[in-house]
């Protein structure tokens, strides 16, 4: 376990290296001059340069590739150049609304996915499973942020039991907040949970057909008791990846949700930022949704070989 | 044929249709403005209503179709352009250091989403359709390359590949005239579910203003544009909304379909 959790982590060092960058690339190195890009066409020299001084933009690519990443590791991602605040302190501020709403959601998704998946599996081709698989096969199809509108329509505009956007902020209190976010949840949840009951179903399945189920039958289990002793260990291992995998799904869909809540979190301060040109926001937000994408595998990597032991010998 | 496939084809075909009818013909011109007929419900002569501006829902549906499928379709392209060429190639050179640089490489790519990579893109670039399609193409390479190797890696230990072994073929030879044919179905498979995925990345994409841009119209813009008249005029997000909807729920419902079709096995395992 500890070969193979090294062996991880120096694949964790080495994508968040080349994935930083990547970005950096992009960021600083494809516009040419990043401080003539943001000022625009019609900056004087002179602002343009103590812009350059600012940014350290006088040394070598390397060099600064060097002195981000450095400064990045202790937390400093650099000073805002529109709000003139460092970087690390408005991420900071519009985490406490992305990281509760990826997570809010992640619960949701799998709360309805669970007994939805089993359900349909323990009704295989009955009238159940044929109802719960098409509802989940229109709930793959609806975009969240659509299905964002229709609950803001019925719920916030005519029955008025949500407020239509905005985020009332966690000092008001944990349920105002949790309040404020349910509509958006439930919208990033939805087409989640969708596909992570397909996941459930499809597994639950293909461990029904496994030998030791049969043995459990044999042995006078019902279909149900089988189900609910083995089936469902053994189903976690591709369920629990998925909803790994669907965490980083999420955070990046927080951001289009955030727009239709007008909630004030990561994606809102990516979108202000894009349109004031800020790139050095712009490089901070994304260093950081990829970091997370990255860490989350990285986890899952860790947690998938804890619970079979067949993967720690393989790799 | 079963009932899946013939819906999926069905809806898929209707949405196809309305989108190459477009090229020649719309129920009124989508760009003209009519302000004194703005904002009508559906009815007999603006069959999906109006918008803000006057403008006919019905024919900026069946262009919006157009942008949908146009950026859907060669995002899924490059995805496979590229991606299969990547999973033939390291299958192939199965446990070399290819194959480990092409794997790791697709891991990086799977940890920036199509919108991350779409953030990047516009803030240095600016918004348009061709950064979507750019975008959304990045995403799908890794989608493609892993599907094909894993496919490929199987194909690689039976009797036949053997066989062309033996008869002298090389690597490239026999991935391309014995892998690649027997890889087809899996990858039409894929094709139309990273198409679905593709026309809803689109309007994601449009609706947060990084997609189409004026005055191309574009489903996921539709429904921007009518967040703040949804109170009083649910259509102009209830319309664009269906046709995202149906259009995806047509081509996954194919997906379903044409893999029950061209894979009787799974159709066995899973019923």
């Amino acid at each position: 376990m500890l070969r193979y959790s090294l062996k991880r982590l120096l694949s964790l060092i080495i994508s968040l290296t080349v994935a930083s960058v990547l970005i950096f690339m992009v960021i600083e190195v494809a516009p040419g001059d990043p401080a003539s890009y943001m000022l625009g066409m019609n900056a004087q020299p002179d602002t343009v340069a103590a812009l350059r001084a600012e940014l350290g933009l006088d040394v070598s690519k390397a060099e600064r590739y060097f002195n981000w990443a450095s400064a990045m590791l202790t937390g400093d991602f650099g000073t805002s150049y529109t709000y003139r605040t460092p970087v690390s302190k408005m991420i900071g501020e519009r985490m406490w609304v992305s990281l509760p709403l990826a997570l809010y959601a992640l619960t949701l998704s799998t709360l309805i996915a669970f007994p939805a998946g089993i359900y349909a599996a323990a009704r295989r081709g009955k009238a159940g499973d044929v109802v719960v698989m098409g509802a989940t096969q229109l709930g793959v199809a609806i975009p969240n942020f659509w299905f964002a509108m229709m609950m803001v329509l019925i719920f916030a505009i005519n029955l008025r039991w949500f407020g239509a956007g905005g985020f009332a902020g966690w000092d008001k209190g944990f349920w105002t907040g949790i309040h404020s976010l349910t509509l958006p949840a439930i919208s990033l949840a939805l087409p989640q949970g969708a596909i992570l009951a397909r996941v459930m179903r499809s597994a639950l399945l293909d461990i029904m057909g496994e030998d030791f189920m049969r043995t459990a039958r044999a042995k006078g289990l019902s279909r149900r008791q089988a189900l609910w002793r083995h089936g469902l260990r053994n189903a976690m291992i591709p369920v629990l990846t998925i909803i790994g995998l669907q965490f980083s799904f999420l955070l990046a869909g927080s951001i289009i949700i955030e727009q239709v809540f007008y909630l004030p979190g990561l994606g809102r301060l990516v979108f202000q930022a894009i349109s004031a040109r800020d790139l050095i926001v712009v490089e901070s937000v994304v260093m950081l949704l990829v970091f997370a994408v990255i860490m989350v595998n990285f986890l899952v990597d860790l947690a998938y070989a804890f619970v079979d032991p067949r993967l720690r010998s393989r790799t | 044929m079963n009932r899946n496939l013939i819906l999926g084809l069905f809806l898929s075909s209707l949405v196809l249709l309305a989108a190459l009818v477009s090229f020649v013909w719309t129920p009124f011109p989508h760009t003209t403005m009519n302000i004194p007929q703005k904002l009508q419900t559906p009815n007999m002569v603006h069959w999906f209503g109006t918008d803000h501006f006057g403008r006919d829902i019905f024919s900026m549906i069946m262009v919006g179709a157009r942008t949908s499928i146009a950026v859907a379709l060669v995002a899924v392209g490059i995805g496979m352009a590229i991606g299969v060429p990547l999973g033939l190639l390291a299958a192939a050179r199965r446990g070399g250091w290819t194959d480990e640089i092409i794997m790791r490489a697709n891991d990086l790519v799977f940890a920036f989403p199509s919108l991350v990579i779409a953030i990047l893109i516009t803030a240095v670039f600016g918004a348009g359709a061709i950064n979507a399609i750019i975008a959304i193409g990045i995403f799908n390479i890794p989608v493609f390359a892993r599907i094909t190797r894993g496919a490929a890696l199987s194909l690689w230990e039976r009797e036949f590949i053997l066989a062309a072994r033996v008869a002298g073929k090389s690597g490239a030879r026999i991935s391309l005239e014995h892998i690649l044919p027997n890889v087809m179905n899996l990858l039409i498979v894929q094709g139309t579910i990273q198409f679905s995925l593709g026309i809803l990345a689109e309007a994601g994409l449009s609706y947060v203003g990084l997609g189409a841009q004026p005055p191309t119209p574009s489903w996921g813009r539709m429904l921007a544009d009518a967040q703040t008249m949804v109170s009083f005029a649910p259509h102009l997000a209830l319309i664009p909304g269906m046709a995202i909807i149906l259009t995806v729920l047509g081509l996954n419902l194919m997906g379903d379909g044409l893999r029950d079709l061209l894979d009787p096995r799974l159709r066995v395992r899973r019923s």
